[in-house]
């Protein structure tokens, strides 16, 4: 490891540390926050009972039909957008000025419309996320070296053959960060959605904790989420740094 | 490039934008029926006419100023931190993967965590606006002022500038069009962030009104306001974005890629 991160480990040891011996003496109120020894036994203690399965598996799975729809209808828009001029014309200053939306406004609306549920969550998850992914298709579809497509030529590749063999891999790193930032958005989607108004799930859990003013339960749930995405964003993280060494060797 | 011919496409666009924004509004009116989406016309009269309203405007009021202060903290605390970070080298390397990791996670499950910290009200929107806000201008920043050009810092030394001069003729016009994206990014999450803190657990502001309006199925009024703040998002955006290309023209003749 690098001197940046022990340094970044120790830091972070202390601080967590730090907060428990707070806690612990009593320099900071149980009412504000619990000690992390405390929060990690009440999340064991959580995880052993059976019901907070279901609001898991809820959570997880909207997240799951969002990230796919937006990565897979992403890449697919992104891709017409980029093969088609017009379209794209068309379709720009719209994708410019989108990520300037605070899309939880519409929520409410969606709640209207869908009813309450995992519908109006996975709507709002995949609207949130699939323009990331849009970007990006179009940003690595753009960057593709022009020698490359003409050297596809002169091995008179079909269209098809161009686009599987050529294209995509040539745009792979763009579409790659767009696929870390459309789970990344998944996420935040539902649970900020979950959170703000829903019947169930990891995010309802923790707005219902801390409306009946249980703490523990609060932040075992919150460290969990926390460690779930972070966990995740960095699997894909790793997976990206892989593929990225393989074709630069 | 002719200016005349940029300018014409520059309001061209807009306009057809919106134009189509509000058919395809439409269209969802004529599928979804007046119980799910009501139409454009009567929802803007609507929003017209709340505006007017005396108990409309405290909670417009409320919600910009909390976002008002978010936004000043965010960009100036964030700027400050990006300059330290970026400005030595081992603290930047440091903190830079817990920001990264900080930007991806969702902020709304610390809401709670806030509100314990500064109660209800006021000073905690504007703490989870700011917390927003503030790591996008702190990782531009730090990137501005690393990827600072050495060549003009040595010449600065040349010419025997003070540090005082040096940061004012060199430093910031090296750095300012980075700054000024991380600043625009800033705004958009700062907003997002100020609206998420007044959906829950508040008792004034828009966000509220929001809530309200879900619990009498009072479409229109959601409606409302979200057009108006869509508006106010998409139409400081152009014009922050305006700057921005303005900035990045001016300041960077060598930009190899611009397709």
């Amino acid at each position: 490891m690098s001197k940046a991160g022990w340094i970044r480990t120790l830091l972070l040891v202390g601080a967590v540390g730090a907060l428990e011996l707070a806690c612990r003496t009593g320099a900071i109120a149980p009412t504000m926050v619990t000690a992390p020894s405390k929060m990690v036994t009440t999340l064991v203690e959580t995880l052993r009972s059976d019901e907070i399965g279901m609001h898991l598996r809820h959570t997880l799975s909207a997240v799951a039909i969002a990230m796919s729809i937006a990565i897979v209808g992403g890449f697919v828009i992104g891709f017409i957008l980029n093969w088609v001029p017009f379209l794209r014309r068309a379709f720009s200053p719209f994708l410019a000025a989108y990520y300037a939306i605070p899309h939880f406004a519409f929520y409410p609306l969606l709640i209207v419309i869908f009813g309450l549920g995992p519908v109006p969550l996975i709507v709002l998850a995949t609207l949130f996320a699939m323009v990331a992914m849009i970007l990006a298709t179009m940003a690595g579809l753009d960057r593709v070296p022009r020698v490359l497509l003409k050297t596809a030529r002169i091995h008179r590749l079909s269209l098809i053959e161009e686009i599987w063999r050529v294209r995509l891999p040539a745009a792979a790193p763009h579409i790659l960060s767009g696929l870390k930032l459309a789970v990344a958005y998944s996420f935040i989607g539902v649970i900020a959605g979950e959170f703000i108004l829903s019947t169930s799930g990891i995010g309802h859990e923790i707005a219902f904790a801390y409306d009946n003013f249980d703490n523990p339960r609060m932040y075992a749930l919150i460290l969990f989420v926390l460690g779930i995405v972070t966990l995740f964003n960095m699997a894909v993280f790793a997976w990206e740094r892989r593929m990225l060494r393989r074709r630069g060797a | 490039m002719s200016g005349g011919l940029l300018s014409l496409r520059a309001w061209r666009d807009p306009i057809l934008v919106a134009i189509s924004l509000v058919a395809l509004w439409q269209v969802l009116h004529e599928i979804a029926g007046d119980s799910a989406v009501t139409a454009p016309a009567p929802t803007l009269a609507h929003l017209w006419e709340m505006i007017g309203q005396a108990r409309f405007l405290p909670h417009l009021r409320e919600t910009g100023l909390a976002f008002l202060q978010a936004l000043a903290i965010a960009c100036g605390g964030g700027v400050l931190i990006g300059v330290v970070l970026g400005g030595h080298k081992l603290t930047g390397e440091v903190a830079e993967p817990i920001l990264v990791a900080l930007y991806s996670v969702p902020k709304i499950t610390l809401y709670p965590v806030i509100l314990l910290l500064f109660g209800l009200g006021m000073p905690a929107k504007v703490a989870f606006g700011a917390l927003h806000g503030i790591i996008p201008v702190v990782l531009f920043t730090m990137n501005a002022v690393r990827n600072v050009n050495r060549t003009y810092l040595r010449a600065g030394r040349a010419m025997r500038l003070t540090p005082a001069q040096t940061g004012w003729y060199v430093l910031v016009p090296a750095t300012m069009p980075e700054i000024f994206s991380g600043l625009r990014i800033g705004f958009s999450l700062t907003l997002l962030g100020t609206m998420l803190g007044e959906l829950f657990a508040s008792q004034r502001g828009l966000g509220f009104l929001l809530m309200t309006a879900i619990d009498l199925h009072d479409v229109k009024t959601i409606l409302s306001i979200a057009v108006l703040i869509s508006v106010f998002a998409i139409a400081s955006n152009a014009a922050l974005l305006a700057i921005d290309k303005h900035l990045h023209r001016g300041a960077a003749p060598e930009a190899p890629e611009k397709s």
